[in-house]
Order: structure tokens, then sequence, then C-alpha cells
């Protein structure tokens, strides 16, 4: 313990270029305030981070994982000075997020969850007044912004209103304009939701491109194989809490058992639940309503045998759903439940 | 602080730039429907008021020189205050545009700083193209002189950065679902009793509302250019109107930051 102190003592003192360090870091969103009948009690705010420590180290690929609402849009909103935090510190690329947001935002680049482009300006002069608000000339800007445009694609949409380019493609421009001066530490924020496969795996080649050019990378996500695919780290984030951080490798080794097989019956499964436990191969079982889900080492020859112990208590299959060793059998035995 | 503080107001001012140039980029685009939006109304209304209503005799001829600043302050407040919130509305709304100049490595203050700004260079074309064309319409006016120019533009200044900060306000205090309030029931009785088709003086037939108007920033200009261009008519004295507009451009300009950063920081 003191030496796990000690060590993140050191890595604060550091604060190397392209790492965050976050600290009990809070955020309540005030409740609206609508007109309160007399005597009411005061409204409670919302609670969407609740003390969260992170670390990111230098050019890592780093993934925060975890449903709708855990609080990874309003973890990338304060490490980009769009949130401000209730309590807790928070550094990025050695810069106080809180106190000196001006110097942060020089080294960060954002691509919002919803591409979010000027639509008052073609799509290349997107990108040249994006990169003079960073005090970037348009004689520097021009060849890089065409550049990245030919690089990701949309090149020949240089000149067209942004309104004419697909959802994909005004994905890519955001990646392309957060590009453009060049930041240490790149944000994006549930970047593939609404692309299609093939756009969706586009990107991922895009990012570990920049990846391997250096480039740190924070990314949300509440698709696992996205998490597992791209990210050297993962932190797993629940209803405003983290519930683990490591590589993909070693958190799926923490998945309890082989493989989950998930069985869905007409009815409450917590007898099935119960007889399952008492099957070869069953490492752990429990039900929640219809649903039983049991971790079986290997892979999963326990199913015959389950659909018999369904048979046995009076309740016929509906479904069945094998899911082998993975962030999401681990995400499953951290919350008891699913992600989507 | 790595940077020199220097090398950071250098960076600050030139992002300060680039966000003006965009604006100008995006109007240049917009002008005509710019002029348009800003002109008609007060062009229709020196067409009917100083040209139609006398003609039928309905009306003295010199009741259109008593318009003229009235109209001149409708114009350059209403494009002040549109060029400022109608963005303001829409950038903070469903779309959220405003984000990548929010992100810009500059305070947050300067971006609100700089549509202040654009709002007051609008107002200032709003009015300069309506002058001469005033001029056209109803005639030669006694005070519209070179001598009262610099004055005209002092006050349309003045009034343009009064109007501009009400509209960062008035933008971003409301949401984009109140967007046609902020038309019908907030501009609508600033202009009519905004002192623009009567001096401040006429309203001592209704002693009540000549001291509830004072409240109304709209008052202020038009009776600044009534002493500037009208100076015969009843006018408050010229000093009370540059301080009360300095005033309220202060007092609009802390309200609005406080709301544009309660918009811009959750």
């Amino acid at each position: 313990m003191r030496g796990e102190h000690a060590f993140r003592h050191h890595t604060q003192q550091k604060r190397a270029m392209g790492s965050i360090q976050t600290h009990g870091l809070r955020k309540v969103y005030a409740p609206p305030t609508p007109r309160r009948a007399k005597g009411a009690p005061p409204p409670q705010g919302v609670v969407a981070l609740e003390g969260l420590d992170l670390e990111v180290n230098d050019g890592e690929f780093f993934g925060l994982l975890g449903p709708n609402g855990a609080g990874k849009t309003t973890t990338i909103g304060i490490l980009t000075t769009r949130v401000m935090a209730t309590a807790g510190t928070a550094f990025v690329a050695g810069k106080d997020v809180i106190r000196d947001p001006v110097a942060v935002r020089r080294r960060i680049g954002v691509v919002p969850q919803r591409p979010n482009p000027d639509r008052q300006l073609r799509v290349l002069e997107n990108l040249i007044f994006h990169s003079a608000y960073f005090g970037i000339t348009k004689a520097a800007a021009l060849p890089r912004a065409t550049a990245l445009l030919e690089q990701f694609g949309i090149a020949e949409k240089a000149e067209a209103k942004v309104e004419t380019l697909s959802g994909g493609q005004q994905q890519r421009l955001m990646i392309v304009r957060a590009l453009m001066h060049e930041p240490d530490l790149l944000f994006l924020d549930e970047p593939t939701v609404g692309l299609d496969p093939q756009a969706r795996h586009d990107l991922w080649d895009i990012l570990r491109a920049q990846h391997k050019a250096g480039r740190a990378i924070v990314m949300t996500t509440h698709y696992m194989e996205e998490a597992d695919a791209l990210c050297e780290r993962v932190a797993i984030v629940d209803r405003g809490q983290l519930l683990a951080v490591d590589t993909p490798a070693a958190l799926k080794a923490r998945a309890p058992g082989g493989t989950l097989i998930e069985i869905t019956v007409d009815g409450d499964a917590a007898p099935l639940a119960a007889e399952a436990k008492t099957l070869p191969g069953v490492l752990r079982a429990e039900a929640e309503g219809p649903v039983a889900r049991i971790y079986a080492q290997g892979g999963g020859e326990p199913v015959a045998a389950l659909v018999r112990a369904a048979d046995a208590c009076g309740r016929a299959v509906t479904n069945i759903h094998l899911a082998p060793p993975s962030l999401e059998t681990l995400f499953i035995s951290l919350t008891g439940r699913k992600l989507e | 602080m790595t940077s020199p503080p220097i090398a950071t107001r250098t960076d600050a001012l030139w992002s300060f730039g680039a966000l003006l140039r965009r604006d100008v980029r995006v109007m240049r685009r917009e002008l005509p429907f710019f002029l348009l939006r800003v002109t008609l109304q007060p062009l229709l209304m020196v067409f009917v008021f100083g040209f139609l209503l006398p003609r039928m005799n309905f009306m003295k001829a010199g009741y259109a020189g008593a318009l003229l600043p009235g109209v001149l302050a409708i114009s350059l407040t209403l494009s002040s205050v549109m060029s400022v919130a109608l963005p303001m509305v829409t950038d903070f709304g469903f779309t959220g545009e405003i984000e990548d100049r929010l992100l810009a490595p500059i305070p947050m203050e300067f971006v609100a700083a700089e549509k202040v700004f654009g709002g007051i260079v609008q107002g200032l074309i709003a009015a300069l193209f309506l002058l001469p064309v005033a001029r056209l319409i109803m005639g030669p006016v006694a005070g519209l002189s070179v001598a009262s120019f610099g004055v005209v533009l002092l006050l349309t200044t003045l009034g343009a950065a009064a109007f501009s900060t009400f509209g960062l306000w008035l933008g971003t205090a409301i949401s984009p679902q109140q967007i046609g309030l902020m038309f019908g029931v907030f501009l609508t009785p600033l202009i009519f009793f905004g002192c623009t088709y009567y001096p401040w003086q006429g309203l001592t037939v209704l002693p009540v509302m000549k001291y509830l108007v004072l409240l109304n920033p709209l008052v202020y200009v038009s009776e600044g250019m009534r002493a500037a261009i009208t100076p015969s008519l009843p006018h408050m004295p010229l000093a009370l109107v540059i301080v009360a507009l300095v005033a309220i451009t202060t007092l609009f300009w802390f309200l609005g930051i406080r709301t544009f950063r309660k918009r811009a920081i959750s």
C-alpha cells in the first residue's frame, strides 16, 4: 500500500507529457431548479462521479469502459476543461485542468460524441479556422489540412458544406480537426456509436496509426470488443466508480471461470441456478429473473446437463448464450448487469 | 506556468483575431440577408411615417425628422442584439457548434468578448447603412450634418455595446425553445416603450410610465440620437445618456458572462 502511494506520488511529480492523473475526482450535477412547494426537501443533485482515481501513462491507448450513465462522458468533460469538478484534482499533460485550463486545451485534441462541425463554414475552412484559434497561420495549416483530408479519404469534400458529409465522414472530419494542432493527447467520446461496421474498422485503423505515431489516446466506449481490440489498458467504470483497471488480458484473466453460459427460461431461474451449482465443472451460478448465469470451467460442456436440469425444474429453455472469457464476462461478474 | 505571460497574451490576441475573422467570413456570406433583416422594418417605418403619411396629410411633415432618431436606435440595437443572441442560442443549442471555439486555448471570456465586439460592428454597419437611405427617402434632416456625425457615431457605438452585451445575456439565459418568446415578449415591448416614436419628455402625460421606461436601455439610445440629430426636440442631456449606456453595458457584460460560463462549463 505504501509502495503504491509512493509510486503515485512519484508520477504526480513527474507529470510527464501526455499523461493524466486524477485524484478523488467527484462530480455532482446541480438539480434542475423548478418551483418547489414550501417545506419540500431540497432537490438532490445527480452524482456522476464518486471519487475517481485514474492514471494514464505517456503515449498510452487508454479505454474507459462502462454502460450509459457510468460517468465516462463526465470524466472526459472534466479532463477536457468543459465540466467543472465538484471535488478532487486532475492533471492533463502536467497541467491542472482547474487552475490552468488554457494550457490543457493547448495540448489536447477532442473528438466529441456527436459531430459538431462549424456548419457555417466549409470543410476546409473548419480546419483552417480551428488551427487559427490555436495560433497556426493559414500558410502552415493548409498543407497539413490537405494532407490529413487526403489520408482520411475526404479530400474531395474540402470545399463542400459540412452538412453534405455523411455521418462517418463528419466523424472523420472531427478527428482531422482534433489533430490539426498536433495534440499530445487525443480524447474520443464513444467515437464509433452510429457507425456501420466498415466505418468502425476504418476508424480503428486510424486510431491505431495515431497511437503508433506516439500520441496518447483516451477513449470511452460501451463496446467490449472495441476496448479489447484497441486499448493497452482499460478502466471499467460503473455508477461513477472505478471497478477495475488493467490490461485487457489481465482483466479477462480476472473474469470468473472460463465460459459464461447464460440460460433464459420461461420463469424464475433461481431453482435452475441452485441446481447448476451441483454440476461438475460449474464454478459459479446465479439467477436474475428468468436468466441464469453459469460460469463454467473450459468451454460449454455443461450445457447439455444444464438443459436437463432446467427440464427437471419444470422450466423450458427459451435462449442459450455462450460468452468466452472476456471483458463482458468480467463486467457482468463485477456489476451483475450487462453492458448494453 | 512554463510559458512566459507575454507569449500567452499574444497567443490569446491572435486567437481572438481568428474568432473575429471567422465571424467576418460568415457575415460576408450573409451580408445581403443581414442588411435585409436589420433594415427592412426601419425602412418601412421611414417610408410610411416619413413619406406616405405626410403626403396623405395625416401627419405634419416635421414628424419625419422627429422619427429618424428612434428608427436609427431601433435598427442598430436590434442588429446588435440579434447578432449576439441568435448565434448564442443556436451554437449552444442542439448542435453544440460553439464547442470547438470553447476548446480554443484562450480564456472562455474571450469567446464571449469577441461576439460582443462583433455585435458592435454589426450595429455600426446597420446604422451607417440606414442613415444615407433614410436621407434619400425623407429628404434633408436638419440635425443630420457632418458635425453631428461624430456624436451619432459615438452613440451608435455605445448603444451597440449596450445591446450586444444585452444580447449576450439574453442569448445564454434563454433556452432554444423560448426563442419565439424572445422576439414577441422581450423585444417588441422594448421597442414600443423605448421612446422611439416619441420623446421621453412626452411621457409626462403618464408619470408612472415615464419613470418605468428608464429601465429600458433603448430609451437612452433614442434620446441620445435625438440629442444628436434633432436637438430642437426635447431630449435627455447627452452626458446622462452616455453614463447610462456605459453603466448598462457594464451591467449586462457581467450578467452575460455569468450565464455564458454556466452554458460553457457544466
